[in-house]
Parts: structure tokens; C-alpha cells; sequence
């Protein structure tokens, strides 16, 4: 006891009462805090356990039957599910966008907060609403074995179709109203695949018989390529381009040459001895 | 450490070592039958350049232009300007088989398989950048300590003229790949040109031959960009660095510095050695930089292809304030005599361009104007010293800047998710109130410190020693400041404003200049006034003095103050 | 406060280093350059042998450096990589850029620490030169000019100038080949003719409505100007090469947008220049040109990305936003008797950037 109270007024003892009181109420919690309710999933029925998924955590924007939600002045709130198809479903769920933790102008990408099955089960569902564009096929998403040719016709369509968007590396856009067309590293394939056949959100549609599923696959390689490669030059900055160079030079460049420059012309350390040598 | 003192006044070294012959009397002696150089080399070997570090940011602009040289005769043993259409057949897997210019193709070639090319690409671009970097701020450092007054108006001008130059250097430069990004750039003038008025298609055809994009332009911006303007810049430069030599170096005042002589280091050795050591370093962090930092990945961007285009498109910072007034200006086109007038595009894009190198180029004449100066001034002012001219300094850098923002509006709305729209109004309004608000604050700041300093001399620093007087009151002791110091802070020229006339003379006849003499009054007034004027010798001996708690150690407990100021042990 | 500003003789003799007494208005007389301080190397020799040997080291770890990066510039792989970067890239600036700045570095030190430092004084001199000097040029001016006697010929002097004046012409003449200035009204009209397939850029193949999907974005291009890898099939087709194919390209690219009909405000008179809510309007930003593909689903607008002008897709490409002045360019759609979509005519507006001309073509 004497090592505690004899250091009591030690910088640090603040510090430490503080993190012993933070694990204590922690540790507390985790060991007393009731469990969570788990849904009940057991159901052999996809397309009704979809249902059951669906009610409780998307009816209340997309309506009990996914017809859709609108404000009293008319505006959307939830759009109609009617249609959208198992892939806008697989889409939105899979990369955790739904459900909107707020209404927003835009879903922003986060941990998906449905599992595997829960994503098919709710895709099911909702493809049973009315019939829309499926589940891709994995062999349309399976990039090992592009050539360099299909790779190259993949890039046409990428800086053709994507990039006024999504800009050159994928690292994203502006839109207006504080809109975003989102970075495309680490998106799985199937994603990549189901926006473009969906148009989630703001994002227009490319639909199969124009953009066929091959197109579609060899803009999924040339994105994985580009995003795998080596930033050859050395640090990429995000890919954002001249704006991320010019802070570079200036911060960086000028930086290191001025620091430079002070100590060039710095007067230096000196003695006190007197300079006897001189004559002025 | 050498053992040959220097003399006041002396501009040749007098070497005091015994009288053994020079080794490099010989080679001088044979230089000096053909070209009779001994002459200058007496006077400019041991000329003196003062030191400070602000005056090493010029420098920085000479060495990356050096630099650049270098590396551009690298670049342009492999590239090949021509527009001519290949289809890749190179390295890089992505682009295989892939429609695009020999140009593209071979700065591809240049990045992937010449060993080194990638390095000296990237060294090219940085020491590009830092190029208009260094010119930017040596010239705001010229500008804010007044060393471009009489006689150094000319070199000013040069230099106005060489920043932009330096503008083109950089824009023809970066759109010799061939890639979208640039390419998109070059659409973006194909458009300025043609909004120039009445002859705008037709420059558009002269320029790009034919209709854009043509065949024509990347082998006469190649041209432009390794022959005609570095020829221009190497010119420009040595006028401007044989002004600087035989004007001589401004230098700040201080004690033993007056306008009539320069305190500094002898080019031989010291300044050679800085000088030199310096543009080892640029180099050093130039080379660095393009092995450490990506810079215009041109595989990533693609062949130029008009029908393409990539989000976040911007040119190179320099020119971001072009490009941020362009993006910001509302649209305004009107028709007049059966011609179409763009002004949305003509104003930012070619007349503010234009605008900001009149203005820079005509300011020294103009602020001569209104100060009636003719004197020659070698001596640097401190920025607070003419509040009116840094203030409308600072107006100027926030004009800038805020465009500046605006180029990359874009950027600014995704990686802070705000909306786009939002910032492009709040900028059309923020460019026109920013810098009045910029120059009245600045304007105060200036003049707060100038009359920190004027306290400083008269009254001392502050010694944080507290006295109690018989009657209770609390006074702090002040101490005076060293007389070296005295001398810099009031070394400074007085300043009066000019009187406004009533411009009739006793017959009631009126002068013939009156207007232009109340114009000028005012002016006058409007750049002197609320100035605050250096203290005098007499102001300073003045017993009459009002002072608080001033001593000269006159208290035992309070030892007085060394000599480098500092108050011993208190 | 009335005094105005004297213009000062920079040759008067005045101000000198070291005197105490008055100078101009009793400013604070001048204390005098302060006195020489010696540094630690100056004293002690042990620590200038220690600065020499600092100095010596840098340079000789440049030395190794340069010799590092030849040795490297042969031996790394070109497809190294190191950290996710060019190993070679990395490499050579490394070297390269470490052995410069150890060069600089080590002279600055030199000079800091072991060169003499004290400081020099130099007079300038005034930029003015003499009088004597000025009379003597001003007087070889007069002397040139009246020998040359061009005071006393007016007509020579004045035929001189008009002839010399005149030559700058010849220099702005000579440039009229840069372009065929003939030929500018090419900007006003496209490859686009009528019963022209739309087909999707890069892929080039043609579309029929039903292919388009509510909310999808098309980027098409007339079928000459997408080369099919087949260089006789593209001979057969008419395609377009080179810089022709470019230019072209530039106005003639389009974007095509399915919307439901009822969102469709239509300009007047071309209420039918759709094909099912498919409606087809240039590509190319009439601010100053680049290329818009940034199309919003739900808002039916269509952002360019270079200075931000937004055209409203259902309402004639009216702009919304931005520097742009006019609406983009509308193409009418039609169905060819397979069922692909066709133009039914060039724009009916210039494409891109407005020029001056524009309204006479």
C-alpha cells in the first residue's frame, strides 16, 4: 500500500486510476450485461426466412411488402424492392450499405450487419417480389485466367464507362450534394458486378445485352490489376493526382529546402573566447 | 581554417603565407594572355553576398531549372513527339494491344523500360513543381521586404517574366505524354482559345492545324517546351542573375550595414561552398522525392482519348488557380454584332491570367508612383514597416489561394464529403470579400507591430521582474535592449504624407497638374497613413521622457544586463 | 506633416560604419558591425579534426552511394518491387538522391564549421555613373546621330521606319499554313448522318431499346468511329483512322440515358426525338469541351467533371449549374428496320465549346 499512496502524486497516477477504472466498468459490463436476442433462423423456407429478415429490419423504409415508402410531401423515403432483383439485393446487403444506420442523401459502404445465409435468404425474398436481374454466375466473376487482351478491352470500357465517376485508379468522386461515387479498392468481384447490373443508388444501370457478362468481367480484372499492381513511382497519395503533388512540393519540397536553407545561414554555436585575430 | 584575415573595404584577398609560388599562377597565366580575365576575376572572386536564408529561395529556382535541364536531355534521347497511332506492343500488360500515340508510347517505354527512365520522369515533374514553387516564394520575398525598388525594378520585371514563362514550361511539359489527364487539359485550352473573341475558331486552327485534336500540336508544344522556352528562360535568367551581380545583393539593416555597403561572405570560399552545398541538397531532395513519391502515372490514366475523361481532373498545381476561377465563374455569354461573346471562359482563363502579369510587372513603377521615392534603396524593409504594401500583399495571396481552393474543388468535396455545389458558391463570394477582409487585418497586424517595436526601443523589454512601489502600486521592470538592436529596429526611412494642395497659387490661377496631384494626395495618404515613424535619437535620450519603472541598475538586487541583453542572474 | 519626400543623392558622402555622431533627422547613430565570435572549432582543435573527419566521412558515403546506384542500375530486376514500389525506381533514387545531399551537405558543413567566417564588408557603388561619364555617352548619341544626319533627312528616316515597320508582316503572314484557317466551319458539323447507327463505345455493337434498362447510361459512338480489329472489316465499313478518327471523335460522341417518359420535360419540337424514353444528347461539354459521363440516376443530371457544369438529361440538358452556357446538344433518335437505334440527323446545335463564329454557321 505504502508504494500506491507514497506515489500518489506521481504525473502519471492520474493516468492510471483513469485506464484501472476504464477496464474495471469494462470488464464489468462484458461479464454482467444480458445476452443479446439472436433471430430465430431455423426456417427450411429461403424465401420466408428472407420474409421474417425482411419485416423486422427493412419494412419499416421499404414497406411490409417491399412496395416502398413515401414522405407525406411525396418524396421517397424507401424506394420499392419490387423488381430490383436477388443482385441489387445481394449488392446492397453484402457490402453493408443496407440497412441505413440514418436516412441520408447517400448509403455509405460498412461491415455487413447480415451474414451469408441472411443476405441469400433476404435476396431470395426479394426476388420473389417480382422478377429482376440475378446472382451473377461465378464463372463471369472469375478473373484468373484473362488474357492481356480482355484485360486491355477491359480498361477501354473502365476509363469509358467508370472513370468520369469513379476516377482513373478507382479512388472515387465528387457529385453534387455532397454525393460520392465511392473508392472501388477492396470490393468484392461479385459487387463490382452487381452495381454495374443494378445502378445502386445514383449510379446508372449497364445492363447485360449492352455491356455483356464478359465486358463486365474484364472491367472486374482490370480493376483488380490496377489495384494490385505496384505503385511503381513510390507513394501513390491515394491516386488523387496533380491536387496530392502540389501538396507534396510545397510541404515536402519547400519544406525540406527551407529547413535547409535556416541552417545554411544559421549563425551557429560560438565560445566565448575572444577573437584576437582580427582586424576590421 | 585558413590564416588570412579580410579588411573593411578590401575586396582582394592578401594572402599572408610566405612568398612561395602559387600553383595556380601557372593555368591563370595562360587564361589570361588569350582572354584577359584577370581583370574581372580581381573584382568578383572575393565579391560579398550577405546571408540569410530567405535570400537562398531564388537560388532554389536556379538549381531545379538546372536540374531540369539535365533530366530533359535524358527524356528527350527516348521520346518521340510524334502523334502518329500505334498499337502498344510494350510491358505493361493493361494497355496491350491498346490504340495510342507514339508519344504515349514512348513515354510508356521511357517509365517501364529504360532502367532509370521512371526515376528521371519523376525527377523531371518534381523539380518542375518546385520550379514555380521556389519562384513563388522568392518573389513574394522580394515583394513583401521591398527589395524590388529603384534599381531593381528590371530585375523584377525579369522575374515576372520568368515566372510566366516558367507558367508554359510547365504546361507544354506535362501535355507531352499524350495522356488523358493532359490531353483533357489541352481540350480544356482548345476551348479557352476559341473563346478568345472574334478570332477564336480561327487561332483554334492555326494553333492545333487543323480541327482539334489534330496531328499537329505535341510536336509543337515539344518544340515550344525544349527549344523555345528554355532558350528563353537560360536568357532571361543570366540577365537576371548579372543585374543581381553587379547590382549586388539587398541585405537586411543592422548594426555596421548602411545603404551604401554590403556585409556578407566572400563568393571565394564560403558563398561557393553554401552555394554549391546548397544545390547539391536541392538535387539530393529532388532525386529523392521521384524515388519515394509517385508523380503523373501515366499508365494509370490511359492514351488520350477525347471521348474519355477521369474524375478529380486538375492540372498541375500552378496552374490551379486558373482553374479554380474557371470552375467558379458563373456563366455569362452574350451575343453582340452577330458574334458570340464567352466571357465565362475569356475572363478567368486568358484575361486573369493576363491581369495578374500586368499587375506584377507594373507594381514597382506604380508603388513608385505613389511614394514619390527616387532614392536607391539596398537595404530591406521588415513587412510590418509598410503595412499598406503587405497588406495588399496578403489581399493578392488570398485572392490567389481562394482560386487556388476552387481548382481543386473537387478533391475538397470527396475527401471532406461537403457538397461541391456549396463550395464553388461560397468561393464566388469568398474571392471578392476574402481579400478585403485579408487587407484590413493585415493592414492592423502591421501596424500593432510597429508599435510593439517602437515600445521595444523606447521603453526596453520586459524583465519580468515585479517592484512594488512605496504607495502600493505594482510596476514591471523593463530593461534596455541591446544598442545593436536599437539601431535595426530604428534604422528605418521616415515617412510623411503627401499634402493635398489646394492646387491654385495666390493669383487664383489653377495648377495644370491639380487633378492628377489630388489623386496622387490621396493615394499618398491611402499607403502612408497610421504609419508609424522609427524612433529618433533624441526621442530616445529624452529625459522628459514618460517611463514606468525604467532603470539602469540602479538597484543593487538588480544587476544590470549583459552585453547580448540578456539580465544577469535575477 | 507636409513635407513631401526629397529625392535623395546617393553620392553624397554620409553614412559610415563606425561613426557615432548625427546622421540624417537625429536618427540612432550606427553602433558598428559587432565583434567577430569564434566558433568551437575555432578553439578547439580536437573538434576541428572531429568536423574534418564528419565532413570526410559524408563525402565518402556519397562516394559509395554513386557507386551504389551504377551497381544497382545493373543488378536490380526491373520487376522488383519493394513496400508495393518499383524496387529499381526505389533503388536508383535512393542512392542517388542520398549521395547528393551528403555532397551538400558536407560542403555546407565545411563552410559552416571550418571555413573563416568572419564577415566582409564591401562599398557599393552608386548605379548612377558619373556626370563626366554621362555627358561623354550622351554626347557620342548626338554625335552619331548628326553624323548619321538623319535629324536633317525626314524622308529617309521616315521611308526607313514605314519599311522596317512593315517587316513584321511578313513574319505573321508566313504563319497562315500552321492551320487550314479556310476549313473552320468542319466544327460545326459531325460524321453523324441519318439512318447512322448509335453503337456502345469500345465494343461497337449496336443496341436495341428493349437492351436498355430504366436508369442505364450508354456510351455510344457512331458505328465508323469504333474500329473493329478487323482492318478489312473496317475498310468495308468506312471506319475512321488516325487523327481523323480523333477529331471526329471529339464532337461526335454520345451518351444515351433511358428515363420513363413521363419524367421527360421535351424541348419543343422534339417531342419524338426519343425512342421509348431513350434519349441521346452529345457527350462533349459545351463549356470548354470535356467529355461528360458523370450521369445521377435518380437526378437525371449529368455532371462534367472538369469545371462542374450539370445538365438536367430530362429537361432538353438545360444547365442546372456551372460555367456552361448552353444545353448540350440533342441527337434524334430513331429505330432502323432491325430494330437498332439510328440518328436521325446531325446535332441540332453546335457541339462544344461556343467560338465566336458560332452563330453564322
Amino acid at each position: 500500500m505504502r508504494f500506491l499512496s507514497s506515489r500518489r502524486r506521481h504525473p502519471l497516477a492520474g493516468l492510471v486510476v483513469l485506464l484501472f477504472a476504464l477496464t474495471a466498468v469494462g470488464g464489468l459490463y462484458t461479464a454482467l450485461a444480458p445476452e443479446q436476442a439472436t433471430a430465430d433462423n431455423a426456417q427450411t423456407d429461403m424465401v420466408e426466412g428472407g420474409r421474417q429478415l425482411f419485416i423486422v429490419g427493412c419494412a419499416s423504409c421499404h414497406g411490409l411488402a417491399g412496395q416502398g415508402v413515401s414522405t407525406r410531401q411525396g418524396a421517397n423515403y424507401g424506394p420499392s424492392l419490387v423488381g430490383v432483383g436477388a443482385a441489387a439485393v445481394d449488392f446492397q446487403v453484402g457490402t453493408g450499405r443496407m440497412p441505413m444506420a440514418k436516412v441520408d442523401t447517400q448509403a455509405p459502404r460498412k461491415p455487413p450487419v447480415y451474414n451469408e445465409e441472411e443476405t441469400e435468404a433476404l435476396a431470395a425474398y426479394v426476388a420473389s417480389l417480382g422478377p429482376g436481374p440475378a446472382i451473377p454466375d461465378d464463372e463471369y466473376l472469375d478473373i484468373s485466367d484473362v488474357t492481356d487482351e480482355e484485360l486491355a478491352e477491359g480498361g477501354a470500357f473502365f476509363r469509358t464507362n467508370c472513370t468520369a465517376c469513379h476516377n482513373s485508379v478507382g479512388a472515387g468522386g465528387a457529385l453534387p450534394d455532397g454525393r460520392y461515387a465511392p473508392p472501388l479498392t477492396d470490393v468484392e468481384a461479385v459487387h463490382i458486378y452487381e452495381a454495374m447490373l443494378t445502378g445502386p443508388q445514383q449510379m446508372p444501370v449497364f445492363s447485360d445485352e449492352v455491356l455483356t457478362p464478359e465486358d463486365k468481367r474484364n472491367v472486374i480484372a482490370y480493376i483488380k490489376k490496377i489495384e494490385s499492381q505496384p505503385t511503381y513511382g513510390g507513394f501513390g497519395m491515394g491516386g488523387i493526382g496533380p491536387v496530392a503533388d502540389g501538396v507534396i512540393a510545397w510541404v515536402v519540397g519547400l519544406g525540406a529546402m527551407v529547413i535547409a536553407a535556416v541552417w545554411i545561414a544559421a549563425h551557429g554555436v560560438r565560445v566565448a573566447k575572444k577573437d584576437e585575430g582580427v582586424q576590421r | 581554417m585558413t590564416d588570412s584575415p579580410s579588411t573593411a573595404g578590401s575586396t582582394a584577398s592578401t594572402s599572408t603565407a610566405p612568398p612561395r609560388r602559387n600553383p595556380a599562377a601557372g593555368p591563370v597565366r595562360w587564361l589570361d594572355e588569350r582572354l584577359g580575365l584577370a581583370g574581372l576575376a580581381k573584382k568578383n572572386l572575393r565579391k560579398v553576398f550577405p546571408d540569410h536564408w530567405s535570400f537562398m529561395l531564388g537560388e532554389i529556382a536556379l538549381y531545379s531549372f538546372v536540374i531540369l535541364l539535365l533530366t530533359g536531355v535524358f527524356l528527350s534521347l527516348w521520346f518521340d513527339p510524334s502523334m502518329s497511332e500505334v498499337a502498344y506492343d510494350g510491358v505493361y500488360a493493361p494497355l496491350n494491344g491498346i490504340e495510342m500515340s507514339r508519344a504515349y508510347e514512348s513515354t510508356l517505354y521511357i517509365s517501364f523500360e529504360v532502367r532509370g527512365g521512371l526515376l528521371m520522369r519523376q525527377i523531371h515533374h518534381w523539380a518542375a513543381l518546385l520550379f514555380m514553387v521556389a519562384m513563388t516564394v522568392h518573389m513574394l520575398r522580394v515583394f513583401f521586404t521591398g527589395a524590388y525598388r529603384k534599381p531593381r525594378e528590371l530585375n523584377w520585371t525579369i522575374g515576372v517574366g520568368l515566372f510566366t514563362v516558367g507558367l508554359l514550361a510547365g504546361f507544354t511539359g506535362y501535355s507531352l505524354p499524350d495522356d488523358l489527364l493532359s490531353g483533357t487539359g489541352l481540350r480544356f485550352v482548345d476551348g479557352l482559345i476559341r473563346s478568345i473573341p472574334v478570332v477564336g475558331v480561327y487561332l483554334e486552327f492555326l494553333v492545333f492545324g487543323g480541327e482539334y485534336p489534330g496531328d499537329a500540336i505535341i510536336p509543337r508544344l515539344y518544340i515550344a517546351h525544349v527549344l523555345l522556352i528554355p532558350g528563353l528562360l537560360v536568357g532571361l535568367i543570366s540577365v537576371h542573375m548579372l543585374l543581381l551581380v553587379f547590382q549586388k545583393h539587398t541585405q537586411w539593416p543592422g548594426p555596421g550595414r548602411t545603404e551604401r555597403n554590403v556585409v556578407g561572405y566572400p563568393i571565394l570560399p564560403v558563398y561557393a561552398a553554401k552555394a554549391g552545398g546548397f544545390f547539391f541538397v536541392v538535387f539530393g531532395v529532388t532525386a529523392l522525392l521521384g524515388g519515394l513519391f509517385t508523380i503523373n502515372p501515366i499508365w494509370n490514366y490511359g492514351p488520350y482519348n477525347p471521348a474519355e475523361v477521369t474524375a478529380g481532373s486538375q492540372p498541375d498545381w500552378y496552374m490551379g488557380w486558373v482553374e479554380g476561377a474557371v470552375r467558379i465563374m458563373p456563366a455569362w455569354e452574350f451575343e453582340l454584332f452577330g458574334l458570340t461573346w464567352s466571357m465565362n471562359v475569356f475572363i478567368p482563363a486568358v484575361l486573369l491570367l493576363g491581369l495578374l502579369t500586368m499587375v506584377l510587372a507594373m507594381y514597382p513603377f506604380v508603388e513608385r508612383w505613389v511614394t514619390k521615392d527616387e532614392r536607391e534603396h539596398h537595404l530591406l524593409q521588415r513587412p510590418r514597416d509598410t503595412p499598406v504594401r503587405t497588406a495588399l500583399g496578403v489581399a493578392g495571396m488570398t485572392f490567389y489561394g481562394l482560386c487556388w481552393v476552387g481548382g481543386g474543388n473537387d478533391i475538397i468535396a470527396t475527401q471532406f464529403r461537403l457538397d461541391i455545389y456549396a463550395i464553388t458558391w461560397f468561393l464566388r463570394f469568398a474571392v471578392f470579400i476574402g481579400p478585403v477582409i485579408a487587407f484590413i487585418i493585415t493592414k492592423r497586424i502591421c501596424i500593432a507591430l510597429q508599435r510593439h517595436d517602437q515600445e521595444r526601443v523606447l521603453h526596453g523589454y520586459e524583465t519580468g521582474v515585479i517592484t512594488r512601489s512605496v504607495d502600493g502600486g505594482y510596476a514591471e521592470r523593463h530593461a534596455p535592449i541591446p544598442q545593436e538592436e536599437v539601431y535595426t529596429l530604428t534604422s528605418r526611412d521616415k515617412v510623411s504624407v503627401a499634402a493635398i494642395e489646394s492646387g491654385t497659387d495666390e493669383n487664383g490661377v489653377e495648377s495644370p497638374h491639380r487633378r492628377s496631384a489630388q489623386v496622387h494626395a490621396r493615394a499618398s495618404r491611402f499607403w502612408h497613413g497610421d504609419q508609424v515613424n522609427p524612433v529618433t535619437d533624441d526621442q530616445l535620450h529624452d529625459e522628459n521622457h514618460d517611463s514606468h519603472a525604467e532603470l539602469e541598475s540602479a538597484d543593487d538586487r538588480f544587476r544590470g544586463v549583459s552585453e547580448t541583453g540578456i539580465p544577469k542572474d535575477h | 506633416m507636409s513635407d513631401r519626400m526629397e529625392p535623395y543623392d546617393a553620392s553624397a558622402s554620409e553614412v559610415q560604419p563606425q561613426d557615432g555622431r548625427g546622421m540624417r533627422g537625429g536618427a540612432v547613430p550606427n553602433p558598428g558591425l559587432p565583434e567577430h565570435q569564434l566558433r568551437p572549432t575555432d578553439v578547439d582543435e580536437g573538434l576541428e579534426k572531429r568536423a574534418e573527419r564528419q565532413i570526410a566521412a559524408m563525402f565518402g558515403l556519397a562516394t559509395i552511394l554513386t557507386i551504389g546506384f551504377c551497381v544497382a542500375y545493373y543488378t536490380v530486376p526491373e520487376d522488383s518491387t519493394i513496400f508495393g514500389w518499383s524496387g529499381l525506381n526505389f533503388a536508383l533514387g535512393v542512392t542517388l538522391g542520398s549521395a547528393l545531399l551528403l555532397i551538400g551537405i558536407g560542403a555546407i558543413q565545411w563552410a559552416k564549421k571550418l571555413m573563416d567566417d568572419h564577415e566582409i564588408v564591401e562599398m557599393r557603388h552608386p548605379s548612377v555613373s558619373s556626370e563626366e561619364d554621362r555627358r561623354v555617352a550622351l554626347a557620342a548619341l548626338s554625335a552619331g546621330a548628326a553624323e548619321s544626319g538623319i535629324g536633317r533627312r525626314p524622308l529617309i528616316r521616315n521611308s526607313l521606319l514605314g519599311a522596317l515597320g512593315v517587316l513584321g508582316l511578313p513574319a505573321v503572314v508566313a504563319l497562315t499554313d500552321l492551320g487550314p484557317i479556310g476549313d473552320t466551319s468542319k466544327v460545326a458539323s459531325t460524321v453523324w448522318r441519318r439512318g447512322m447507327r448509335v453503337v456502345n463505345d469500345v465494343s461497337g455493337v449496336p443496341i436495341r431499346p428493349e437492351q436498355v434498362v430504366q436508369g442505364q447510361l450508354i456510351n455510344g459512338e457512331p458505328a465508323v468511329l469504333v474500329p473493329t480489329g478487323d482492318e478489312e472489316r473496317d475498310e468495308e465499313l468506312g471506319v475512321l483512322h488516325g487523327a481523323e478518327l480523333l477529331a471526329e471523335k471529339a464532337k461526335a460522341a454520345v451518351i444515351l440515358v433511358r428515363m420513363r417518359p413521363e419524367e421527360i420535360t421535351a424541348t419543343e419540337g422534339r417531342e419524338n426525338w426519343d425512342v421509348d424514353g431513350i434519349v441521346c444528347y452529345s457527350k462533349i461539354c459545351t463549356h470548354v469541351g470535356c467529355p461528360i459521363s458523370l450521369y445521377e440516376q435518380t437526378t437525371h443530371n449529368v455532371l462534367c467533371p472538369c469545371h462542374q457544369s450539370t445538365f438536367d438529361l430530362a429537361n432538353g440538358a438545360e444547365v442546372i449549374f456551372g460555367p456552361a452556357t448552353r444545353p448540350l446538344p440533342q441527337l434524334q433518335l430513331g429505330l432502323d428496320d432491325e430494330g437498332y437505334l439510328i440518328a436521325m440527323g446531325d446535332f441540332e446545335a453546335v457541339v462544344g465549346a461556343s467560338y465566336p463564329t458560332m452563330r453564322q454557321s
